[in-house]
């Protein structure tokens, strides 16, 4: 297996271009462990580690442009003002050294179910970055970025070069269940967010389905209900039965199966009750701003 | 041997510290700083590296094993497989009953079937996978509450009971107006020690194998390692390597026979050393259990009897399955006096894992049902939780359900006021999610959570029971050396993390009155230790080396009589001096030993224990009984049904705390393994197979799961024992579970009658 370690973002690609067999390393940590129990044998692991360009993020006209190679410490410490939820997940990620090691653009290079960054990029809105030697970069909106288990739109050639997430321009919300109360896989995950500039809600199911997933139709019908109720201008308190109907909403968006970590009825009631909470926290923070 | 091994272990000196005093431990830094050498650190320069290739079927009989394309695989040393045994094919606890490398069955998922050892680890694994084995696989009996049907595929023959227990006592058709029952559960739990399985084999000059391995129990394994490769035990000599916790799952085999076979066929070193998911294929687990329980009492909530069937699912093995039936039958009903008894206990073979030992052995999973059936007798009187126990707590003097005196203190009552006693914590805070259930998942700001407290108590065995003929062997050497005496103390008593060698130090210190005691590296050139189970070493081996210590002092005395012409009997041995009978230095130990040095080895017993009569149960089958209480304080966010222990407070009777942080810390790490179980430690088997090999779903407690706790320790002496001591180290691991149970189900209001308890449960989806 060789080892590649480009040290800037054009090498990089031009590596990947030339090595189809090789496999991204971020941070290593879904990459080491498949790579220690056999799973995967790449004929290259191609080290992002020393590509400056991946590494910085940069907030430019209510967008922050996440580099694939900012690790989930990072995300805590400097952006929990403008991407409240993506800092609300990085911190459920596994432990203080993993946080230190993971990344964003790793967990949508493993595009697993699980991973805790998708909910609160999908609630956000947000577009993966991606690039080519051979045809430069494209944007993918996360939604369309998970194809499937462990699957993305990325094309055999193509690297992540960053996620761009529009910064919060309302509360956010980021919800994950475990079964012990610290460095645990998500049994199931959500994230939402308030977009009150645009009157629109937006929504992300982790761990429930074979990609990570918005719940559209509960968007359409919270955003719709508090438009009708004229609760975008009065900021009344949102009624419990419109929280409840949203949860509801949120967990029939959701295909979960029985799995060692939790059964697919716990994981829809789970859904139902942590984005009815989520939502009144969310609406909770909105009325307090405002 | 000649060597660059760095795998000599190191003798341990420190120089602070009798008993009663908390003497640092030694490894203590080292563990922190990560500059420990445990066995996977064990290194040869000229080591290659050996690994197993296992069944991936519960059940099936191997038509032929074809090793040629594993063979060809450049820097493979040998492949080995059943017909490679030079001795006896078989090894176990209690029973030889498992292969070292299985020839015509599978009866497991996991086990060993052939061997590899190659220049690295990876060639190894590839070579291994290049084994082509033939299986034609066999229906798997894998409900252990099956096993026993006419029907069942027989894991062994003649069939698949391992033991049944029988006890009876009292009025056989008792009949008493307030009546409970319930069944419950118990999940398959892992040890969970956090270094796995390691060991490093050298061939030695003479034919023999020198075997550095992490166990609990050096002779035990010497004995089943020489019956497997032919040798006398001169030729297989073991030095412990250090052990990264063992909690029961050292006490089989691992890779003990597996590493002298490569070694002695390659003529290098070899080493081993399991992964995490390897180690849990591995090892054996806790039986997981199915108990029915029915309590009969007086309207006052006087017992009246009690009455139980539980079935143990053993696994494949014997393992120390009859053992565990041991103590879930005579321990099984716990600390409380019933005038009228019936128990049977059963323990199966399944083609699930072998199950065996673990802290708590059949008592952890007894007490999960007997403290939810004491609540529900509670209720059904209109009685406090605390009080129902008090009131049929054993005290001192009364009969267990065996028969047996409890001869020594049994302060169930007291244990559980000091708990309920104790200061409850205040609410949880809210602001701080890290506070409550879910914590950093952020899945609740208050809402759904309700409080809920729970209590239990226990008692377990201490040492081995049921007429064992168990022993430990220490050796003290005094001497000057450099001007200064220093006493050597030699057992082959593992250390796994427990605290033994400061408590071996301590005591040399007490009786010798030395400063430096140097603790000679464990190994098999002194005689057996016994176990490192049991919590029986402070009290096994610290008495045999209080005895060898007195043997010491007493041949020293004898020597300074004759040199200063008084009766030995009028001399006192102080650290350095030889006082007479009021105090005065009549003499030093340097001119009483001059070069010698006085050495003295006893092999030390407790009383003696006896077996169970086979249609009564009844007799006196244990050494000694420790008592815990637990008070467990829960928030379960009950609509999402999860769980954070906010108070995890105990009372435990330690006899005499040799050690008393080191007292406090077992009861620390057994209070969380306890809590484990209750809560989310389950190795999840279906149809034979084990789901999450890993600790990635294999969830242990992490330090936002485990609460600070409030210990009170109490010091009752058992005049049987040295010291008074009263082993420790286990029963945490069976009070605080069910204590952690019963708050969760008085927050919730619902049954649970199964651990470890799942969010669903809670929520009922």
């Amino acid at each position: 297996m060789d080892f590649l370690q480009p040290t800037s973002w054009s090498e990089a690609l031009d590596l990947r271009a030339e090595r189809p067999d090789a496999l991204p390393i971020a941070g290593g940590t879904d990459v080491m462990v498949e790579l220690n129990f056999d799973r995967r044998r790449p004929g290259a692991l191609l080290d992002l580690g020393r590509v400056p360009e991946l590494s910085e993020w940069e907030a430019d006209d209510g967008v922050v442009r996440l580099g694939a190679g900012v690790p989930y410490a990072r995300v805590i410490d400097q952006l929990g003002a403008q991407l409240p939820g993506l800092a609300m997940a990085a911190r459920t990620v596994g432990s203080p050294q993993i946080r230190m090691r993971g990344t964003v653009g790793g967990n949508l290079g493993s595009a697993s179910p699980a991973g805790d960054a998708h909910p609160p990029l999908l609630a956000a809105g947000a577009v993966v970055e991606v690039a080519s030697a051979a045809r430069g970069s494209r944007d993918i909106p996360a939604a369309d970025f998970y194809t499937g288990v462990k699957r993305n739109a990325l094309e055999p050639d193509e690297l992540i070069a960053a996620v761009r997430v529009p910064a919060a321009t309302g509360p956010q919300q980021f919800s994950k269940i475990g079964t012990r109360n610290a460095m645990v896989i998500a049994v199931s995950a959500f994230a939402c967010a308030l977009h009150p500039d645009r009157r629109a809600v937006g929504t992300g199911i982790g761990s429930a389905a074979p990609t990570p997933r918005r719940a559209a139709d509960a968007e359409a019908f919270l955003a719709g209900e508090l438009q009708s109720a004229g609760l975008w201008e009065s900021r009344a308190e949102l009624p419990e039965t419109l929280a409840r109907a949203f949860g509801e909403r949120v967990a029939a968006a959701a295909s979960p199966i029985d799995d060692v970590r939790g059964s697919a009825a716990y994981r829809r009631h789970s859904l139902s009750v942590m984005a009815r909470r989520a939502v009144t926290w969310a609406w909770s923070d909105l009325r307090e701003a405002a | 041997m000649s060597t660059e091994a760095t795998t000599t272990p190191t003798t341990t000196t420190t120089t602070h510290g009798r008993i009663g005093d908390s003497a640092l431990r030694p490894d203590g830094t080292l563990k922190v700083t990560g500059e420990f050498a445990y066995a996977s650190d064990l290194w040869h320069d000229e080591m290659v590296w050996g690994v197993t290739l296992r069944s991936p079927h519960p059940h099936a009989r191997i038509r032929r094993i074809d090793i040629t394309d594993a063979l060809t695989v450049p820097g493979v040393t040998a492949v080995l497989t059943a017909d490679d045994v030079p001795g006896e094919n078989a090894f176990g606890l209690e029973h030889a009953d498992q292969p070292v490398l299985a020839s015509e069955f599978v009866r497991y998922e996991g086990e060993p079937v052939a061997l590899v050892a190659a220049d690295h680890p990876e060639t190894a694994r590839r070579a291994a996978k290049r084994i082509q084995v033939d299986y034609e696989v066999l229906p798997a009996v894998t409900d252990a509450r099956r096993a026993m049907d006419p029907d069942a595929p027989a894991v062994h023959r003649p069939g698949n009971l391992v033991r049944h227990l029988k006890l009876r006592r009292g009025e056989q058709s008792p009949a008493a107006p307030v009546v409970v029952s319930l069944d419950f559960e118990v999940g398959m739990q892992d040890q969970a020690f956090l270094g796995p399985e390691s060991g490093l084999a050298v061939p030695a000059e003479d034919g023999g194998v020198d075997l550095y391995v992490a166990t609990q129990w050096l002779h035990v394994d010497q004995r089943q390692i020489c019956l497997a490769l032919g040798m006398p035990p001169e030729k297989v000599r073991l030095v412990l390597a250090g052990v990264g916790g063992a909690f029961g799952g050292r006490e089989d085999l691992s890779v003990h026979v597996h590493a002298c076979l490569l070694a002695l066929r390659t003529g290098k070193p070899v080493k081993m050393s399991y992964g995490r998911e390897e180690s849990f294929y591995g090892h054996v687990h806790r039986h997981p259990a199915y108990l029915t329980y029915e309590f009969g009492a007086e309207r006052d909530g006087r017992l009246v009897y009690g009455r139980t069937s539980v079935v143990l699912d053993g696994g494949a093995y014997a393992s120390s399955t009859a053992a565990v039936v041991g103590n879930a039958g005579t321990l099984g009903l716990g600390p409380y006096r019933f005038p009228s008894v019936s128990v049977d206990v059963y323990g199966v073979f399944t083609n699930n894992p072998p199950c065996g030992a673990m802290r708590g052995f059949g008592c952890v999973q007894a007490a999960f049902a007997h403290e939810a059936l004491m609540d529900e007798l509670a209720d059904a009187v209109g009685i406090d939780r605390v009080a129902i126990r008090q009131l049929n707590g054993m005290r001192e003097g009364d009969l267990n359900i065996t028969g047996q005196v409890i001869d020594s203190a049994a302060p169930v009552g007291e244990l559980l006021q000091i708990v309920a006693d104790l200061p409850l914590p205040p609410p949880s805070d809210p602001s701080d999610i890290r506070a409550l259930p879910g914590a950093v998942g952020n899945t609740t700001h208050g809402e759904g959570v309700v409080r809920g407290v729970g209590y239990a108590v226990t008692y377990k065995n201490v040492g081995f029971s049921e007429g064992f003929d168990d022993y430990a062997t220490a050796r003290v050497r005094l001497e000057m050396t450099g001007g200064e005496a220093v006493a050597t103390v030699h057992t082959a008593s593992a250390e796994v993390g427990q605290g033994l060698i400061t408590v071996e130090q301590q005591i040399c210190r007490t009786e010798l009155g030395v400063e430096r005691v140097v603790v000679h590296p464990k190994d098999t050139s002194v005689g057996s230790g016994g176990s490192t189970s049991a919590s029986r070493q402070t009290y096994m081996t610290g008495g045999a080396v209080k005895a060898a210590c007195e043997a010491v002092r007493t041949a020293v005395l004898d020597r300074a009589a004759g040199v200063l012409g008084r009766p030995a009997g009028e001399l006192r041995l102080d650290g350095e001096k030889i006082a007479g009978a009021s105090g005065e230095v009549l003499t030093g130990l340097a001119e009483v030993l001059g070069d010698d040095a006085v050495e003295e080895t006893v092999e030390w017993r407790h009383r003696p224990t006896h077996a169970i009569d086979p249609e009564t149960g009844q007799g006196d089958a244990h050494v000694q009984f420790a008592f815990s209480a637990h008070r467990a304080v829960v928030d379960v966010d009950v609509e999402l049904g999860l769980v954070k222990v906010v108070a995890l407070d105990t009372a435990q009777d330690v006899g005499k705390a040799i050690n008393p942080d080191a007292v406090v810390g077992q009861i620390h790490g057994g209070s969380a393994q306890g809590m484990g179980l209750a809560l989310m430690e389950e190795i999840v088997v279906t149809d034979g197979h084990v789901r999450n090999p890993s600790f990635t779903d294999y969830l242990i407690p992490t330090i936002l799961d485990m609460p600070p706790m409030q210990v009170k320790v109490l010091e009752y002496a058992d005049p049987h024992a040295p010291y008074g001591v009263r082993g420790v180290g286990e029963p945490p691991t069976i009070s605080s579970g069910p204590a952690v149970a019963a708050a969760v189900r008085a927050a919730t209001g619902r049954a649970l009658r199964r651990v470890p308890i799942r969010p669903e449960h809670i929520t009922g989806t």
